[in-house]
């Protein structure tokens, strides 16, 4: 098979619409991991009896599965108990809850390095919990791990790709279809590897260098 | 200001306060001295709420911050907190938010806590940074201070909540010797111009002797010996004190 340059640029448009897609569905499923990863980080340092617990099993869960089941599950399983979203909808959604695990240990290990003077400052001003959380430890916390949830972003806009198995029409999903209705698969796929690479090497250099920017000032 | 009635702490097997009884009066300024691992630290940190004591009562401006029964669990209770707010602490290690400025160090308990609005904040917050030196500093951070400076944000910071009380473990211990000067001087000012009781950790002899209305030694969790500071240092009943005194002066 030899590369037809004028096939290839004609494909172009398609493709980058399939890129839109996927990258919507990364930032917008991003969105929700940080959040949510949040949110779990937070409630299992708090140590909530029973709570706290569930969410560390949500954790291991989420963890220990792969992407490609979890998207098939809340795709074709969840249907049937009334749970009914479209096929992009349900894609940001499992890409969300399946980062936010990773994301919560990320912030985990964050809380944990902020000095345990630092808390302790915060009760010797009698802050109260939340603007001790708020204004001290998670200001901190984060900063120092932006870096590793930047990696996640990177790590989540080429997983996404997944998500073309429940028929999400991004990149791959777009390459595929370009090239089963023209019986040419080479241009396509290696376009779309090609946008894939275009995107996620300067996004992850860019990482590199906050990572070296923002160590730690303590 | 403080008392401590039969106040017991306990690590395992290693008893680091004895059945201890020990107070402080309003605006009494009180330095503690003793060995390495005699329970220093322990006082103010249960003084501060940062540990609690296996049993005993402690109570500071008439409020009880502790009343733990033996075998019973100590619990955080709001005549607690209401008593914490009575005390500020300097630590060894400053303990300063790296990510804040000094004036946004010292604006952010009395925002957050007293609910001061942030106007008056700030203009308290100041002077009290001009009064510990720091008025060219206003906007750094304490990466960008000296160990000297950061301690003394710290202390601005402290005073700031308008303590009764005032905890200083071993202030000037971790900085180089030639910042130790500053803090002192800040210590020693605060000490002349307020009525604020100060119960401090030091291994500043001489300090400890200029500032003090009193002294106490401690050894192994308990009280040796206390009185005037020229009493203590010129004159010690106690032959550990004299041991202590004679291994620290020789240093
Ligand atoms: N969190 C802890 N867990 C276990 N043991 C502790 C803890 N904190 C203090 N100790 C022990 O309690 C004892 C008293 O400690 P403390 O820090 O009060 O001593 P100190 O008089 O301040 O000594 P130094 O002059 O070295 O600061 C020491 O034996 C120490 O090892
Ligand atoms: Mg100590």
């Amino acid at each position: 098979m030899i590369w037809d340059q004028s096939f290839a640029l004609s494909i172009i448009p398609q493709l980058l619409e399939g890129l839109q897609v996927t990258v919507q569905i990364t930032l917008l499923g991003f969105a929700i991991a940080v959040v949510l990863g949040l949110v779990v980080a937070v409630i299992r340092r708090l140590e909530i009896p029973v709570l706290s617990r569930v969410l560390g099993g949500y954790v291991q869960f989420v963890r220990g599965t792969p992407l490609l089941v979890q998207a098939y599950t809340a795709f074709f399983v969840l249907p049937a108990y009334g749970l009914r979203f479209s096929a992009v909808v349900t894609g940001v959604i499992v890409m969300g809850v399946n980062y936010s695990a990773y994301c919560a240990e990320v912030y985990r290990a964050g809380i944990q390095d902020v000095p345990r003077g630092q808390w302790e400052a915060a009760t010797a001003l009698s802050l109260p919990a939340h603007s001790t959380w708020a204004r001290v430890i998670l200001p901190q916390a984060i900063r120092s791990v932006v870096p590793v949830l930047g990696n996640y972003l990177v790590q989540m806009f080429k997983d996404s790709a997944v998500l073309s198995a429940i028929t999400v029409f991004e990149l791959l999903n777009a390459a595929q279809s370009i090239g089963s209705s023209n019986f040419r698969y080479l241009e396509p796929l290696t376009l779309a590897g090609l946008l894939f690479f275009l995107v996620s090497f300067p996004a992850s250099h860019f990482f590199r260098t906050l990572e070296r920017r923002l160590a730690p000032t303590h | 200001m403080i008392t401590f009635q039969q106040v017991s702490k306990r690590w395992g097997d290693n008893e680091v306060l004895k059945s201890l009884d020990f107070e402080v009066l309003p605006g009494e300024k009180v330095s503690i001295i003793g060995p390495s691992g005699s329970g220093k630290t322990t006082i103010l940190r249960i003084l501060m709420t940062l540990e609690s004591p296996n049993e005993g009562l402690v109570t500071v401006n008439g409020k009880t911050l502790w009343d733990v029964k033996a075998g019973t669990r100590p619990k955080e209770a709001k005549e607690m907190r209401a008593a914490r707010r009575d005390v500020g602490m300097v630590f060894q290690q400053f303990n300063l938010f790296p990510h804040m400025s000094a004036l946004e160090n010292v604006m952010e308990a009395p925002v957050k806590v007293l609910k001061m609005d942030k106007e008056q904040a700030r203009a308290r917050a100041v002077d009290l940074l001009e009064m510990v030196g720091l008025a060219k500093h206003l906007e750094h951070r304490p990466p960008k201070l000296s160990g000297g400076q950061q301690q003394r944000v710290a202390i601005a910071r402290a005073l700031a909540m308008r303590p009764k009380v005032m905890l200083f473990d071993e202030p000037t211990s971790a900085l180089d010797p030639e910042l130790i000067g500053e803090v002192l001087g800040v210590i020693r000012e605060l000490g002349h111009s307020t009525d604020m009781t100060m119960l401090m950790v030091t291994h500043e002899m001489r300090f400890a002797e200029e500032i003090s209305d009193r002294v106490a030694t401690f050894d192994h969790g308990r009280v040796i010996e206390r009185g005037a500071p020229h009493e203590i240092f010129n004159n010690p009943k106690e032959e550990r004190t004299r041991k202590f005194l004679k291994a620290v002066l020789e240093h």
